[in-house]
């Protein structure tokens, strides 16, 4: 059975585990913060939080820093709850 | 200013000056005006995650190395012992402690994503959310030890535990020896964020010898 | 189905589409209960807005893996009884 791209445990993989410590920057501790007040408004709690994550294509997951899929996920599941309306993120983005 | 070419390689930028950065600011900017989040609530949350380290994790384990009825209760209501020492355990619903013992030695993952009792620990290592970390800790927790530098013992069972619900686990280190005349602040000092993963030993004390 | 601890269990060996919290290398195994954690919110629902409930028995399964002996936290519904 083929297993979705977050489900690693088991993944064919001889890579060694890089253990660098890497101090959180300033807007990862931010997105972290986020999802922490939207769950706290009741737009988004942590199964929805995964499943934005696990709804990436594959090698995007695989590509994105861990956080990166963190603001995939709330941009995702706020637009499907129609706080965030298409391309608005974007929009803003470039102004 | 760091400079990136077209030809860097495709790495995600974690410095607050790349494009995730710029989203992460301007998703916060967007959700404030829109009031759908408050200001005050988000820094709140950011003064929390940034308070966490694993330093309420080792005060755990050192008063459950010198106590045994706390030990007990430790194993048996981490979350409840956790409060009996004042600390916060974090919204998570429920923390198993485990314990190593001379037969036994404990490993934790997340498979599926990061889960980690953050509350207690502090934000999880960067490898422990790693694509490899994830997959050999299970497919191979014995060649993961032995690049953390671990080497179990003659005939310790290894237990690998996947943090794949609401439970959050967390490691009872064995306290090292030549520490019997040490103190639980100074114990607590031992006690490592990887030692309560279960992917190093505490540390020897200053005094040991080899 | 409700298990206790000691019980000899197997994990489903079906495909599920959306979120789920039962890892792949798990699915189809055989194992058996060591803790009875208690029932939670069904994150199988909760991920696409529902309350998650009625909530759901969630165990901690052991399975002797060539690797190791590895514990998994696994709901009620995804467990059969095996003798």
């Amino acid at each position: 059975m083929k297993q979705a791209v977050h489900d690693r445990g088991a993944w064919p993989t001889d890579a060694p585990i890089d253990r660098t410590e890497h101090e959180l920057a300033d807007w990862e501790v931010l997105t972290d913060a986020l999802v922490h007040s939207l769950a706290g408004e009741g737009l988004m709690n942590v199964d929805e939080l995964r499943r934005g994550i696990e709804s990436m294509p594959p090698d995007a997951y695989e590509r994105a820093s861990y956080y990166e899929r963190w603001l995939y996920s709330i941009e995702t599941i706020l637009a499907e709850k129609g706080v965030l309306a298409p391309g608005e993120l974007d929009a803003r983005l470039e102004t | 200013m760091s400079e990136h070419g077209h030809d860097h390689p495709h790495e995600p930028i974690a410095g607050d000056d790349g494009p995730a950065a710029a989203r992460a600011r301007a998703l916060e900017e967007l959700l404030v005006e829109k009031d759908v989040v408050q200001r005050e609530d988000v820094r709140r949350n950011v003064d929390w995650l940034v308070s966490r380290s694993p330093a309420d994790g080792a005060r755990l384990v050192a008063r459950a190395w010198v106590d045994p009825v706390f030990r007990d209760r430790l194993l048996q209501d981490a979350r409840a012992a956790a409060l009996d020492l004042g600390l916060d355990p974090g919204p998570s619903p429920v923390v198993v402690a485990v314990e190593n013992t001379e037969q036994v030695h404990y490993m934790v993952v997340c498979t599926l994503c990061s889960c980690y009792p953050r509350a207690l620990l502090g934000p999880p290592p960067a490898w422990y959310k790693s694509l490899p970390y994830r997959s050999r800790a299970v497919s191979d927790p014995r060649g993961v030890l032995e690049e953390f530098g671990v080497e179990l013992g003659e005939g310790v069972e290894l237990r690998v535990l996947d943090s794949t619900a609401d439970i959050r686990y967390l490691v009872i280190p064995r306290r090292p020896e030549g520490t019997a005349d040490l103190g639980e602040e100074e114990l607590a000092a031992l006690i490592t964020r990887d030692s309560m993963i279960g992917v190093a030993e505490p540390v020897a004390p200053a005094s040991a010898t080899a | 189905m409700t298990f206790r601890v000691g019980d000899r269990v197997r994990v489903a060996d079906r495909v599920h589409e959306g979120h789920h919290r039962t890892p792949g290398y798990v699915k189809g195994r055989s194992g058996w209960i060591e803790r009875v954690h208690g029932s939670f919110t069904n994150p199988e629902t909760r991920a696409y807005g529902s309350d998650g409930l009625p909530e759901r028995v969630l165990y901690q399964v052991v399975f002797d893996l060539e690797a190791a002996r590895t514990y998994v936290d696994v709901f009620e519904h995804w467990l059969e009884a095996e003798r």
